[in-house]
């Protein structure tokens, strides 16, 4: 009885630049059949989804459908093919019903009619057993409503396959096991579903089959009957790279920066942080592992006064008065002039910490501007700041007069790293500071960060990367979800330790929400 | 009181093709402050080609080409306003606003240039356009009212009713809106962005452009002497009054008409006052916005992408 698969890829490779985003990547779903595409960040899960979809088109490989090789060329022909995608980014209108968004851009025959669109859209809602109000409007919606609405709007197209990127990362636990039942229906009647997570329970709980990526190579597929937590972890993570990052013992310890009950909203009103209590000392670097969208970024923006607490309280031990200062209701500018600084490094370097149009020089004034006295600005001092970073840094810039647009990502990070601590802070956050640096640009950062930590400042460094994170900081705080699920010693954890706390959702979290 | 009313129904009228085709235009995203110049430019084909078309015909002018003939110039005309902002905007990706006023600016030199070369000699003309309907006289104050009018008053109702039909009752008006609220969700579904907002933009300033030639042919009864320009804006802030819906605009361009002639009507006010009366319209618009914006419905909101410009590269 040898089934023709729904969907087979074969071989598939893609690479943007020169980076390789997918490398030899077979899959094969077969009809009824849940696949779970397992991976860390940057991994090429995505990339890969979006190869079926046809938003992406492969360098190499061949995509089967039902035994046919096909060409997908765009999200039409992927449609054609009867693959659906809901991207983790919805695509709604905001003042439009339901039932508008889902038909919307359809060409279907006779006459436009909401009415027997709002039925057919309650037909399927029933079939799979979605709650749904076809008439109620996206920005009354709750997110796992509007999520709905992608999914129905998918199945409305007439889709066989189905690809859900993360669908669960903005879900609370109760609506998970909801949706997971409606996707387990699915698959019971015939379709294909293929779901992008990182969350191992889930998996385990509901795919037939795993398939797990790792820095866009193939790991392999399992059956998900067959494999447990340990085993499939491992082939996330892979073997321990040793990297020789110098590191000294932390010394003088003392409390710096002090968080305890942390609690922050989203916009869309949804828990992005929830209770998280740290102590980051002075002299260590305090690492932060965990899946990218975990807490990490809101709760450095907290920290520095530009995210909203709702819960909590942030306290600063202040070295020089040695007052402690709950800095919960401060402004950043305040909390600058303590001597928190925060390097904030991820993808929008240019967004946050720089600006791009202007030269190396006026962006040190960013910070300085406002000690001068007189009416005119004061030049000299950001001009030597400027050529002492761009000498010690080793930023490659024709001279301090270009405009940081123009330089590669290595040398922006160096000038906002060498920027930040240029100022003595006394706490210095620094999120994904080596993203997209090339390895020597990388060390000289583990380096700087390595300095401060040496003179007694409370570094805390948000990492990707498990091997650099477990060779250069002291303690490790792991994120998931927005909770902690576990502050671990980096001088004798293993990757594989983390890594198991990193999917792990904190069962704690289920309770509180409704 | 029944002439300021009747009054007031064919000054809103003028208001009222001008905010169908700019609402039109700011549901598919574009943010048009043309709108003043389209006006102009509407008149002043439309007013030309009357002119051309009678010293053509003498005496044997006909009532249906006398007017057919300039409603035509007049589409044309702000058809080709549209056009042009549509190229400068989206396929030129220009700013809006700066495009905008630069018609406005060119519109008006446009007009002032017809004004100055041809005065007011539309007075014959403007004959056809303010006909009233034959049994208008037998109903009273009623037929005064409703009956009373020249044909483009009606043109600018029919436009409205069927622009408010299209927009919300059709897939077409579905496909326009979703452009002006989101472009890229409109893309990812299939729509043609760009195509919808050429087209949009067209057919607005075509509509709007007609509102000039009302202007001039029925309100002023063809004497053009001076610049038409307030109208345009006055346009502008109706569509922000009528929260983006052509059928509200129809009581909404009588409540402008009346407003703005409101002081002629009243006696004792001086000339310098009769100024401020007719800043009356732009402070029921702020009232109007700030009643909006506390109330904070999204479906009185202006379309999410106004003003924007969508390129599907940049994410």
């Amino acid at each position: 009885m040898e089934q023709v698969p729904a969907i087979e890829l074969k071989n598939i490779s893609k690479s943007f630049g020169n980076k390789m985003a997918n490398k030899d990547v077979n899959l094969t779903v077969n009809r009824g059949e849940i696949l779970s595409i397992l991976g860390e960040n940057g991994s090429g899960k995505t990339t890969l989804m979006n190869i079926i979809a046809g938003i992406y088109f492969p360098d190499e490989g061949r995509i089967f459908i039902d035994g046919n090789e096909v060409i997908i060329r765009s999200p039409k022909d992927a449609f054609q093919y009867k693959i659906g995608m809901i991207h983790q980014h919805f695509k709604l209108v905001d003042v439009f019903s339901a039932t508008e968004n889902i038909i919307l851009g359809l060409n279907e025959k006779g006459k436009y009619n909401l009415k027997a669109a709002a039925q057919k859209v309650k037909d399927i809602s029933s079939k799979y057993g979605f709650e749904i109000d076809p008439m109620k409007k996206i920005h009354e919606m709750a997110v796992s409503e509007k999520q709905t609405v992608e999914i129905i709007k998918v199945l409305y197209r007439g889709a066989d396959i189905l690809i859900l990127d993360e669908p669960t990362a903005v879900l609370t636990p109760q609506e998970t096991q909801k949706l997971f039942a409606v996707l387990r229906k699915m698959r019971d009647d015939g379709k294909s579903i293929i779901i992008i997570t990182h969350k191992l329970h889930e998996v385990l709980s509901l795919s037939d089959k795993v398939a797990v990526l790792r820095k866009g190579e193939y790991v392999g597929t399992v059956e998900t009957a067959k494999t447990n937590e340990a085993e499939l972890t491992e082939m996330m993570v892979g073997k321990k790279i040793s990297l020789n990052i110098e590191r000294s013992e932390p010394k003088d310890c003392v409390d710096r920066l002090v968080v305890e009950h942390l609690d922050c909203v989203d916009r869309d009103g949804v828990k992005i942080l929830n209770d998280i209590s740290f102590t980051a000392y002075s002299g260590e670097i305090l690492g932060i592992a965990g899946i990218a969208g975990s807490g990490q970024r809101e709760l450095l923006e907290a920290i520095a006064g530009l995210q909203k607490v709702d819960k909590g309280e942030i306290v600063y031990n202040n070295p020089k008065t040695g007052s402690h200062d709950n800095l919960r209701d401060k402004t950043p500018i305040q909390i600058r002039d303590l001597g928190v600084r925060l390097s904030f490094v991820p993808e929008d370097r240019l967004g946050m910490g720089l600006v791009g149009n202007m030269d190396i020089i006026d962006n040190m004034m960013l910070r300085s501007y406002r000690k001068g006295k007189s009416a005119f600005l004061e030049r000299k001092a950001p001009k030597d700041l400027a050529e002492k970073i761009i000498k010690d840094l080793e930023v490659v810039t024709p001279d301090a007069r270009t405009p940081v647009r123009r330089l590669s990502g290595g040398n922006i990070q160096k000038v906002l790293v060498g920027r930040e601590i240029a100022a003595s802070p006394t706490v210095l956050m620094a999120a994904y500071p080596v993203r997209g640096l090339d390895i020597g640009a990388s060390y000289t950062i583990y380096n700087l960060l390595n300095k401060q930590k040496e003179k007694g400042v409370a570094v805390i460094f948000v990492g990707e990367d498990l091997d650099v994170l477990i060779e250069l900081c002291d303690r490790i705080l792991v994120i998931g979800s927005g909770s902690i699920t576990g502050i671990v010693d980096a001088r004798t954890t293993t990757k594989e330790e983390i890594g198991l706390l990193m999917t792990k959702v904190r069962d704690a979290q289920g309770g509180e929400e409704k | 009181m029944l002439a300021f009313l009747v009054s007031a129904i064919r000054l809103g009228m003028t208001f009222l093709f001008g905010s169908t085709g700019e609402t039109i235009t700011e549901k598919s995203g574009h943010l048009n402050l043309g709108i003043p110049g389209v006006m102009c430019v509407g008149a002043s084909c439309g007013c030309f080609a009357e002119y051309l078309y009678l010293t053509a015909a003498k005496n044997s002018a006909n009532y249906f080409l006398a007017v057919l003939i300039p409603i035509i110039a007049t589409l044309l005309g702000g058809a080709i306003m549209g056009l042009i902002f549509s190229f400068l905007t989206v396929t030129l990706r220009a700013n809006q606003n700066v495009t905008g006023l630069a018609m406005t600016t060119f519109g008006v030199g446009i007009s002032d240039y017809m004004i100055a070369e041809t005065g007011s000699i539309y007075s014959r003309g403007s004959r056809y356009f303010t006909m009233s309907l034959p049994f208008a006289d037998d109903l009273g104050w009623f037929g005064e009212i409703f009956f009373s009018h020249g044909i483009l008053i009606y043109l600018a109702i029919v436009i409205a009713l069927v622009t408010s039909f299209v927009l919300s009752k059709t897939r077409i008006g579905l496909n326009l809106r979703a452009v002006g609220e989101n472009p890229a969700t409109a893309d990812a579904a299939g729509i043609n962005v760009s195509l919808y907002r050429y087209a949009a933009t067209c057919t607005g300033c075509a509509i709007a452009g007609l509102g000039g030639l009302s202007f001039i042919m029925d309100y002023l009864n063809g004497n053009w002497e001076y610049c038409i320009d307030e109208i345009g804006w006055l346009t502008i802030a109706l569509v922000i009054f009528t929260v983006w819906k052509p059928d509200f605009a129809i009581l909404g361009s009588v409540i402008f008409g009346a407003l703005y002639i409101a002081s002629s009507y009243i006696t004792g006010v001086s000339f310098a006052s009769k100024e401020i009366f007719k800043m009356l319209p732009y402070v029921v618009t702020i009232v109007v916005l700030i009643f909006t914006s506390i109330r904070n419905k999204k479906e009185n909101q202006p379309p999410a992408h106004l003003g924007l410009s969508y390129f599907r590269e940049e994410r």
